[in-house]
């Protein structure tokens, strides 16, 4: 059997192949080769084998029949071998297999070998890919490491530990003795190490961290390295462009961080130090800049003083005057952690923000983006929003989304005037029309509305855009709304804001009728520009034409557009009366969103059932001042409308059941009532009435316990007469915390058409200090509104 | 660090440290995604990009690719930092290194990088002593050929590689 040829010569071999297939006949045969040498126990080819191996599993082939191998080269005593099989180990094996097991004992003896390399290779394939059962097994041989006198070894052996803790945090503690004295050495690659692994002990445990910073008072330890090394003259050893070993400045910085975040005492024990790093690290290189990028890190997130805050602030403004694009990119994203708290003192850096929306690199570009929304206010509006309109004209496809989303927010909570904040929008809509949000349509919708004094101007420019350009949805969604909505105004050329223009009843149903049969219209767009010229039926003369196209319709293969068509068709022949009334202007509506505040203004007292919209607004309820009008449109009903400070929300029903919605005026104020109390356990009810349906009440029970025991695996059952329907939905956890400590809440719906008294049994279930405990109880003292 | 890869501009894989457990088939998903993306990227743009839920730091020297994926709170200089650090430990082992050299020589390059990260951290932060460790190590190989010259044949029964 010929020896097996050399690795190098196997990968200039491999290297001459000119193709895939063959490549891969070069493997094959090789590994073939390699098989059979393996089943002959080949002990002196081992390791070269192993080795053409890993180089054939870097190039994507499978080598998984060399896992034992690698075992058997690490139980070698030859270090070639070992050097190789550990190697093969961190490549091959990973926690997942069993065989990684195997690997204990060896890597325990020879982290007690005598020679220190092969101890560095236990240590290290330990630290790099030891499972947590390997970890729990050989923790305490690292610990031992860990106290060694020897720095080659203490310092792999502290990363080890970090490893250790990572996979198996209970052990932590066994480690703290060790490190005790870590912080003293002078060796910087143990201190390194050692701040490592401080930081990760202090990360993971904050008991750690508060004995780190009370009992050993680290924080001076720390100032003292680091001001030794920012002090002491040039050593060549670990100097990187000037700067006396950055890494472990870095890695003290950060561990500052930590520790002195949110306590006073240790951030004002760095205070000085921070200030003097800030101040006097060299910044042409990129060493500097790492190292005051650290500093600035950690001066944000320490309780330091105001004037260290502006400091690292304007640091970050010279920084986003680098050349260099990576520091600028670093800039950009402290800065935006840092602009809700220091908001001011970033506004000063936003015309050097601004202009880094037009750099070249597409993450910069998100951030400069991202950070500039953050600073717009009332004051800059209108200067921001012309360099954030630019941007978005120009800016890649894939912010735009985001970019017209973000100006129609600030649009709203900063628009000085309604024109400005409607021509606003038109620029969005026409530029960057077909990337704004689906649900940017609804919320445009509503702003048009309620700005009723621009109805004129706002559907005279949506006109006119529709006129250039139909392929961008969303644009001509909002548009073909408007023009349904407000069309009369359009051909009335009545516009106070700009020159009206002159267009004619059949110009404006030619151009809805346009998006009917266009190709590029969706069957969304569709669905609105039929309504749309439905709703003008009412609004111009020219309803036969409507009518004929609505028939048209009427057999549309797309189901919404048919289904619209024929109810409109429907209301033109059986219900012509009620025409007028259902198609009437919009009242103004209440807006849904929590941002921006909830106003309750005027209605013109009609509602109207909406048109079957899928997108469609919810209505108002009335201040108290309408409710007055809405009774007599009704004939008045004697129901007394509530008026509430937190206005409910709904979707008005198709159809328009305007009962409904005076039926709803009315609840929500039903109160809640203790349904069960009884030996420490009470339960209360809480009630809501579901909509649409006004004959399901939705009752919340609250559990609550107020003895000293928990009360586990807790059922709540119920049961109700038969003309009652009941729904049991999931509880949100079975342990009824003692001491009323927490609750537990369960979600009953019952659904009651005849309206009868509601009655409930209720089973409840439970353990309690051991012992299983179960109730029986009727609840009938349910207020009258829940039921009626 | 997550893992550090070393790719050629045509995306052939020179080097893969993986510091977190990953099973073989995720390992090449991710080192396929990310040399693409990383690969895309002009020379204008910065060296930084947001990946899945990590931060990518990445420098190209001659013909490779160096690729590091770091955690959210680490420091993505000074990362910059470690890569030129072990590009620097590399080029004064190899002598002017170049890629062939960490292709014939890829488990040298692994040893090198062993011997200066442990964990995905850096264990010593002086080029001189994590370069004397290597050296040292290297004599305790039981099978280079320049041994040869000096000794008796009897340790010429060690194979080389």
């Amino acid at each position: 059997m010929p020896a097996p040829i050399r690795l190098r010569e196997l990968i200039r071999t491999i290297r001459t192949a000119r193709t895939q297939a063959e490549e891969r006949e070069m493997i094959q045969k090789e590994c073939a080769a390699i098989r059979s040498s393996f089943r002959e126990e080949d002990n002196t080819y081992r390791c070269r084998n192993v080795a053409k191996l890993l180089y054939m599993h870097m190039l994507g082939y499978p080598a998984h029949f060399g896992q034992l191998e690698c075992l058997k080269l690490i139980a070698s005593q030859k270090f070639t071998d070992k050097r190789i099989g550990y190697l093969g180990a961190m490549l091959l094996l990973d926690e997942r297999q069993d065989v990684h097991l195997l690997m204990t004992n060896c890597i325990k003896n020879d982290l007690n070998h005598s020679t220190q390399y092969v101890q560095g290779l236990a240590l290290c394939t330990l630290g790099c890919m030891g499972s947590s059962e390997m970890c729990r097994d050989l923790a305490g041989e690292v610990e031992k490491l860990l106290k060694t006198s020897n720095s080659y070894l203490r310092k792999k052996a502290a990363l080890c530990a970090v490893h250790v803790i990572r996979k198996v945090p209970e052990l932590m503690e066994m480690f703290l003795p060790a490190t005790k004295n870590l912080l003293s050495e002078k060796n910087h690659g143990v201190l390194h190490t050692s701040v490592v692994l401080l930081t990760e002990m202090c990360e993971r445990s904050p008991d750690m961290l508060l004995h780190f910073r009370k009992v050993w008072i680290l924080v001076p330890q720390l100032v003292r390295i680091l001001k030794n090394l920012i002090m002491s003259g040039y050593s060549p050893e670990h100097d990187v462009s000037g700067i006396s070993d950055p890494f472990l400045q870095v890695r003290i910085l950060r561990l500052l961080r930590i520790l002195g975040r949110s306590d006073d005492d240790s951030s004002e024990a760095m205070n000085d130090i921070l200030a003097q790093v800030a101040t006097n690290t060299e910044t042409s290189k990129n060493v500097g800049n790492a190292i005051l990028y650290e500093t600035v890190l950690t001066i944000m997130d320490i309780k330091s003083e105001s004037g260290l805050r502006v400091l690292a602030i304007n640091i970050l403004g010279r920084f986003l005057l680098n050349n260099d694009k990576n520091i600028r990119y670093v800039a950009l994203t402290s800065l935006l952690k840092t602009v809700q708290t220091d908001h001011n003192a970033v506004q000063r850096h936003r015309s050097t923000i601004v202009d880094c929306l037009k750099d070249l690199d597409v993450s910069i570009k998100r951030r400069a983006m991202e950070l500039s929304f953050a600073l717009v206010n009332g004051n800059n509006i209108r200067g921001m929003m012309k360099e954030l309109l630019y941007f978005l004209d120009s800016c890649d496809p894939e912010f735009k989304a985001d970019c017209a989303s973000g100006v129609f927010l600030a649009a709203e909570k900063y628009a000085p005037s309604k024109r400005w904040h409607i021509d606003t929008i038109m620029r969005v809509l026409t530029t960057a029309g077909s990337y704004v949000r689906d649900d940017s349509v609804p919320n445009l919708i509503q702003l048009i509305t309620n700005s009723v004094e621009m109805h004129a101007y706002t559907v005279q420019r949506l006109y006119k855009a529709l006129l250039d350009d139909i392929s961008q949805q969303p644009l001509v969604q909002v548009s073909s709304w408007c023009i349904g909505e407000y069309g009369d105004l359009l051909v009335s050329g009545q516009c106070e804001e700009e020159e009206p223009i002159q267009v004619t009843e059949d110009e404006v149903l030619d151009v809805l009728e346009g998006l009917l049969v266009s190709n590029l219209s969706t069957p969304v767009t569709r669905g609105y520009s039929l309504t749309a010229i439905m709703k003008l039926s009412t609004r111009f003369s020219s309803v036969n034409r409507i009518k004929k196209v609505v028939s048209i319709y009427g057999s549309s293969i797309d189901v919404e557009l048919q289904q619209r068509a024929v109810e409109y068709n429907a209301l033109f022949k059986k219900y012509d009366h009620m025409r007028p009334a259902l198609l009437e202007r919009m009242p103004i509506m209440e807006k849904t969103a929590s941002n921006g505040p909830t106003e309750i203004v005027q209605t013109n007292g009609e509602t109207e059932p909406s048109v079957p919209d899928t997108k469609h607004p919810p209505l108002v309820t009335q201040p108290a001042n309408q409710a007055n009008d809405l009774l007599d449109l009704l004939g008045g009903n004697d129901v007394v409308p509530v008026i509430q400070t937190t206005l409910p929300t709904k979707p008005a029903s198709a159809g328009g059941e305007l009962l409904d919605l005076l039926g709803d005026l009315s609840l929500s104020t039903i109160p809640p009532m203790t349904a069960y109390s009884k030996n420490g356990l009470k339960i209360e009810f809480t009630f809501e009435r579901a909509n649409p349906n006004p004959n399901i009440a939705v009752i919340t029970i609250h559990a609550t316990n107020t003895t000293e025991a928990d009360m586990t695996e807790f059922v709540f059952q119920a049961a109700v007469p038969k003309t009652f329907q009941l729904q049991l939905l999931s509880p949100s956890s079975n342990i009824v915390p003692a001491l009323n400590q927490g609750s537990v809440t369960q979600v009953i719906r019952v659904l009651n058409p005849q309206k009868q008294q509601l009655r409930m049994r209720v089973k409840l279930t439970y353990t309690h200090k051991g012992s299983p405990v179960q109730d029986l109880a009727e609840v009938n003292n349910f207020p009258p509104q829940s039921w009626q | 660090m997550q893992f550090m890869l070393l790719f050629s501009r045509q995306g052939k894989l020179r080097l893969q440290k993986w510091y977190v457990p990953l099973s073989d088939k995720e390992k090449k998903k991710i080192t396929r995604e990310l040399v693409q993306t990383v690969l895309a990227r002009k020379p204008k743009m910065c060296s930084f990009l947001e990946w899945r839920d990590l931060k990518v730091v990445y420098k190209r020297y001659a013909s490779l690719y160096f690729c590091c994926a770091i955690e959210n709170q680490d420091n993505e200089l000074i990362t910059l930092e470690i890569i030129h650090r072990y590009v620097e430990l590399l080029d004064k082992y190899f002598g002017s290194v170049c890629e062939l050299d960490i292709i014939f020589n890829f488990e040298k390059a692994y040893f090198i990088l062993d011997e200066f990260l442990l964990g995905g951290e850096a264990q010593d932060t002086s080029k001189k002593n994590v370069l004397k460790a290597i050296e040292q190590a290297d004599l305790l190989q039981e099978n280079r050929p320049r041994q040869f010259f000096f000794l008796s044949a009897q340790l010429t029964t060690e194979k080389p590689l």
